[in-house]
């Protein structure tokens, strides 16, 4: 009985925390406040994840989701901030009495739609097979024995093979976006040597977990994304140190497609024995781990690349390109 | 009502107050953290839903889909804040072409 109270306790402290970093990340009129409280909220969110008996999507959201996210918001912050002239609080004007009127009518319709769907979720009933009992039984065919990562490189390879290419899209997207970044808006290396000992010491470490994390991935909590980012992470780390990291463009370029061509390479291969991504079960264990090793490394470059903000510096624009950007010169 | 129903509804709480602060908060990343926290409340829903499953083990098709999520959701993060910096970086021009007018 005893346990079933600290449950809830726990429970209730839980959701009245996330909750309140929800809010507080949104409310704050000061941006920098806002985004330390939604980093917050990501590590909240990671311990939620691990009371809902999802240990692998802790893993992601500590890393990605309050760790690579944090990361950007505070370099875009940062960036802004070294934009001359344009502080990032540039936009505190007095609020009108019309402003009110706008928050309030959202506010109106945030409750509205507040009702239905909370009725529409708890009518929902508490109880069912989902899809887990299918899950159970093919799980042998599937080469792993951890079910989520049988469903995300096997059962449904297709998302994740789709959301690699997301990754990479949303690279090069940023390349084409930041294109006339000025050198004082990059990403200043920190002059702080307690962080140079702590990546030195950490750098090993994280590159050691990344590969548990990848090798573990097959049968207990870990996988391809958590292991990406925790190489990310150290990179991350290396770039605020100081540390610049030269690379001939084609193999930068091979790093960040890696993943997206053995993947394909691999469902396109397997075609002649029966469709697209569809393993043999004795290779599919040994599939899933070339799979996820690419994945490991394209993962983490593409994360700190997309950290950096910009096209590297080793990977020279076509000149072409540049002349389709080049209306802002005109006077 | 179980603790399983507490969390649907926090998810639901958490996917309305970002789509309420996506409409009224002033600043562009603000708006990006928004969109983030609303996505986290629609995660939670996936997640609190695969627990009803069974007390043993939850659902893993929801497991991998939010996984997914998260990095579809940081990728998206990281575009936005591109044009974020973009957007204050020609402002910033057409400022000081403003100013060099007037002079």
């Amino acid at each position: 009985m005893a346990s079933t109270v600290v449950h809830w306790l726990l429970d209730a402290l839980f959701i009245l925390t996330l909750l309140l970093l929800a809010w507080r990340a949104l409310a704050s009129t000061d941006l920098f406040t806002a985004i330390v409280v939604f980093i917050g909220f990501g590590l909240m969110m990671a311990l939620v994840w691990l009371r809902l008996r999802a240990p692998d999507i802790a893993l992601a959201e500590a890393a990605i989701g309050a760790g690579l996210t944090g990361a950007l918001l505070l370099n875009a912050y940062a960036k802004q901030k070294r934009t001359p002239g344009e502080a990032p609080s540039a936009s505190t004007k007095p609020e009108s009495g019309r402003e009110h009127v706008i928050q309030f009518v959202f506010l109106v319709v945030g409750v509205m739609l507040l009702i239905p769907l909370g009725w529409a979720i708890l009518s929902l009933p508490l109880s069912g097979e989902g899809l887990r009992s299918n899950v159970e039984q093919h799980i042998s065919l599937s080469g792993v024995s951890n079910p989520v990562t049988a469903v995300l490189l096997n059962f449904r390879g297709y998302d994740t093979l789709l959301e690699i290419a997301v990754l990479l899209l949303a690279m090069l997207a940023i390349w084409v976006v930041s294109a006339h970044e000025t050198p004082s808006t990059r990403i200043q290396p920190v002059e702080f040597s307690a962080l140079w000992g702590l990546s030195a010491t950490l750098t090993p470490i994280l590159i050691l977990t990344a590969g548990y994390v990848l090798w573990i991935g097959s049968n207990r909590p870990g996988g391809a994304f958590q292991a990406g980012a925790l190489l990310g992470g150290a990179a991350v780390m290396l770039i605020l140190s100081g540390y610049t990291f030269t690379m001939k463009p084609f193999w930068l370029r091979l790093i960040v497609a890696l993943a997206l061509l053995v993947f394909i390479a691999t469902g396109a291969a397997l075609t002649a024995n029966g469709a697209f991504l569809q393993y043999p079960t004795e290779w599919a264990g040994t599939l899933i781990l070339v799979i996820e090793t690419a994945a490991t490394v394209s993962i983490g470059a593409i994360l700190v690349l997309l950290f950096l903000g910009r096209r590297p510096d080793d990977l020279p624009a076509n000149k072409k390109t540049d002349l389709v950007h080049s209306d802002k010169d005109i006077p | 009502m179980t603790s399983i129903s507490l969390y649907l509804l926090t998810g639901i709480v958490l996917f309305v107050l970002g789509a309420v602060y996506l409409a009224i908060h002033p600043k562009l990343m603000g708006k990006i953290m928004a969109v983030n926290i609303a996505g986290s409340g629609v995660f939670l829903v996936f997640i609190a839903a695969a627990n009803r499953v069974s007390n043993e083990m939850p659902d893993p098709v929801p497991h991998a889909m939010v996984l997914t999520g998260i990095v579809v959701a940081v990728s998206a993060t990281a575009v936005a804040l591109a044009f974020v910096s973009k957007i204050a970086t020609n402002n910033e021009s057409d400022r000081s072409a403003d100013n060099g007018q007037q002079h």
